[in-house]
């Protein structure tokens, strides 16, 4: 089979989001994890490029553009000012069962390609064989989301889930509309904003970001 | 012309009110804003009413008898609540509860959260309904953690982290929704357009329009509140403050009900099957069951009524999931008269709580005694959301529980007993609060319960006479909706 090298460069982008996702999954110190999903943010758009170079999309570059700014600089930016301001920029996670972890991650990466299939069978865009990729990726984050057990890391969680969406609608369908694409970018840096002002509230009263002291609404 | 100023108003009320959140005025200029919101609102109700349905700016708004009504109703809604937080929130402050700048972000966090929602209801391109969505869940997590409680924080963070995990599904339902669409309406920005996809709906691919469905569903599902992804709901409505816990119950969850509908429209009419209203039914019915046996075992007054506002949201996707004239009708008014019911109900607790100093149940009691008027408002509110006859929540609970008799004879024990349940918990604990000794204070300012009553008298006006032209509106949005 023979891939145009622009097919070939996407495909190595997804590869190392998938293997980022993954890095993600098991890495303990909050510093890290922001430098990861940064580079996270880099190599989307790098790949957004491509793909809008290969595509002739011109709206594509913006999204590019915008995803570059966004997500490689200007999140990682407010994360690092937070973690420097709220005194977590060192902490360390203890993380319970990594090899458990990641090997629920593989099964999750199986059953999204399985999910893909038929999906990217349909489409007719040449980054479809990168739509199980996006789907996993998503799901990783996911996961990322449920084993962790503090303020930051889920929220870093919560924006790698929002990058592997973004990289589905690349791969599926070259991109949403630019409209809704700025919509979504803006509701991402308020949603940080807020989240912001929210660590800081939750630190004046709780003494801690860590989401074990916050449990006791439940039913009893 | 009017979608224009629907829009800009509370957007620019939020800007005014976060620079003078903080005077004397504050409140005035909130209820002032919301005012010329249901003005516009009224005005674009009209101009649907006499003209029918119409886009503006190139089509990005849509606006047909759906959704206009939707729009009267968060504006109308949006307008008493801000006359009812006037008083609530001058006690809160005296209380020493809130502080002059939590004020100013609450009102400036009111006005775009009606910004929000009017903008989710307007808007015709499927992607910035999400956008709104989304936007709704951000406006409120500040007002929820308002008071800075560890228990309002918790509260707060489980609401923005399960809505955002939620609301991201709904983000992949919309990618799916255009990835099929695309195939038929070309790339660029016609295919989120919601107009476009009914009018072509039958050519889209169905399997992926099936699974896009069930994305948008969970999705927009757990803004609804509809079980199992519940969990944030009763914890948001009880720790917020009270005015947030009326517009949030009576207003968002509608909102996100109507994406939920406006999917299963495009999705059952391309499919051909029944396959999203059953899905719909069977949500709907798990909510109801769920939320009248969680009911009974509830000590705080705001978490029952947040529960049983799942019950009814709830009973309304499972009318929306029946579809036909007749249930979709019901749906429609039952969406009307829940939203003034529970509106006026969260108004009255609020100010019991304030009262006794408790949202304990087993704190509130006798208040008839010192205040009538909060008393006769919980016990008639109650009453109307059980589904007594003269209000309107009855008639809407009839028309769906006889035509579930014809459709789905099965589903029928399951709604009367969690009905049943639900009328032996609330009724029981409502006549404590309302009658018995108490030993409660009188409010440092006097209670606005004109919102109270103007609602319940809505409420009783619809459950004995619904006028003409609210009728014709209701037929024609049951049409478009099928």
């Amino acid at each position: 089979m023979n891939i145009p090298f622009s097919g070939q460069i996407i495909n190595m982008c997804a590869a190392l989001l998938l293997l980022i996702a993954f890095a993600m999954l098991s890495q303990r110190r909050i510093l890290s994890l922001i430098n990861l999903f940064a580079l996270q943010g880099l190599i989307l758009a790098v790949s957004t490029s491509v793909v809008a170079y290969s595509s002739h999309q011109v709206h594509l570059y913006y999204s590019a553009a915008l995803t570059l700014l966004l997500k490689a600089v200007a999140l990682p930016l407010i994360l690092h000012r937070l973690i420097r301001k709220l005194n977590v920029k060192w902490d360390v996670e203890t993380l319970f069962n990594i090899p458990t972890t990641m090997l629920a991650g593989l099964a999750l990466v199986v059953f999204a390609f399985n999910l893909a299939a038929p999906i990217s069978q349909m489409a007719g865009t040449i980054t479809k064989s990168t739509l199980g990729i996006a789907m996993a990726s998503v799901l990783l984050s996911f996961l990322m989301m449920i084993t962790r057990s503090k303020a930051v890391p889920q929220v870093v969680g919560f924006l790698a889930m929002e990058n592997g969406l973004f990289f589905a609608a690349t791969s599926a369908t070259y991109g949403m509309p630019m409209v809704v694409e700025l919509g979504i970018a803006l509701d991402v840096l308020v949603g940080m904003l807020i989240l912001g002002i929210f660590f800081f509230q939750i630190r004046t009263a709780f003494d801690s970001l860590d989401l074990e002291h916050m449990e006791k609404l439940k039913e009893d | 012309m009017e979608i224009l100023w629907v829009l800009l108003v509370p957007l620019f009320g939020g800007l005014l009110l976060a620079v003078f959140g903080t005077r004397r005025f504050a409140p005035e200029l909130n209820s002032a804003a919301s005012f010329c919101t249901l003005v516009a609102a009224a005005a674009l109700a009209s101009r649907v009413v006499a003209g029918g349905a119409f886009t503006a700016w190139d089509e990005q708004f849509f606006v047909d008898a759906f959704n206009v009504f939707l729009v009267a109703l968060t504006a109308f809604v949006g307008f008493t609540t801000s006359l009812f937080s006037r008083p609530y929130m001058r006690i809160e402050q005296h209380h020493g509860k809130l502080t002059a700048n939590m004020l100013r972000l609450y009102y400036s966090m009111y006005q775009l959260f009606s910004f929000t929602m009017l903008l989710a209801l307007l808007t015709n391109n499927m992607g910035i309904l999400w956008v709104a969505m989304e936007a709704a869940t951000l406006t409120t997590v500040l007002l929820v953690s308002l008071y800075r409680t560890p228990a309002s924080l918790e509260a707060a963070w489980k609401y923005f982290i399960l809505c955002g995990v939620g609301i991201a599904q709904a983000l992949f339902g919309t990618i799916l929704l255009y990835f099929a669409a695309e195939k038929v309406l070309g790339a660029g920005g016609t295919a989120l357009l919601w107009t476009h996809l009914n009018a072509v709906k039958t050519d889209i691919d169905p399997t992926v329009l099936s699974l896009a469905f069930v994305f948008l569903l969970v999705g927009y599902g757990t803004k609804v509140g509809l079980a199992p992804l519940h969990n944030w709901l009763p914890d948001a409505h009880a720790e917020g403050p009270t005015p947030v816990s009326a517009v949030l119950s009576g207003l968002l969850l509608n909102v996100a009900l109507y994406a939920v509908v406006r999917s299963k429209v495009l999705v059952d009419g391309a499919l051909g099957t029944r396959f999203a209203g059953d899905l719909m039914i069977g949500f709907g019915l798990l909510s109801v069951v769920m939320a009248a046996f969680f009911l009974s075992r509830q000590k705080d007054v705001k978490r029952m009524f947040a529960y049983s506002s799942i019950e009814h949201m709830g009973l309304m996707t499972f009318a929306f999931g029946m579809g036909g004239p007749v249930a979709t009708f019901a749906a429609l008014l039952h969406m009307t008269v829940h939203s003034l019911t529970k509106s006026a109900i969260f108004f009255a607790v609020g100010h019991a709580a304030q009262e006794s100093g408790t949202q304990l149940m087993e704190g509130i009691r006798g208040l008839i005694k010192t205040s009538p008027t909060v008393g006769w408002g919980l016990a008639l509110g109650t009453l109307a959301i059980l589904g007594m006859p003269p209000f309107g929540v009855f008639t809407s609970e009839f028309m769906i529980i006889t035509t579930a008799m014809h459709g789905y004879p099965w589903a029928m024990p399951f709604l009367l007993a969690a009905l049943g349940v639900a009328f032996a918990a609330i009724f029981g604990r409502m006549q404590l609060m309302v009658f018995g000794e108490t030993a409660g204070a009188r409010l440092p300012h006097p209670p606005a319960l004109l919102p109270v009553f103007a609602h319940l008298a809505l409420v009783l006006m619809l459950g004995l006479y619904i006028p003409p032209y609210l009728a014709e509106w209701y037929r024609q949005a049951a049409a478009l909706i099928g």
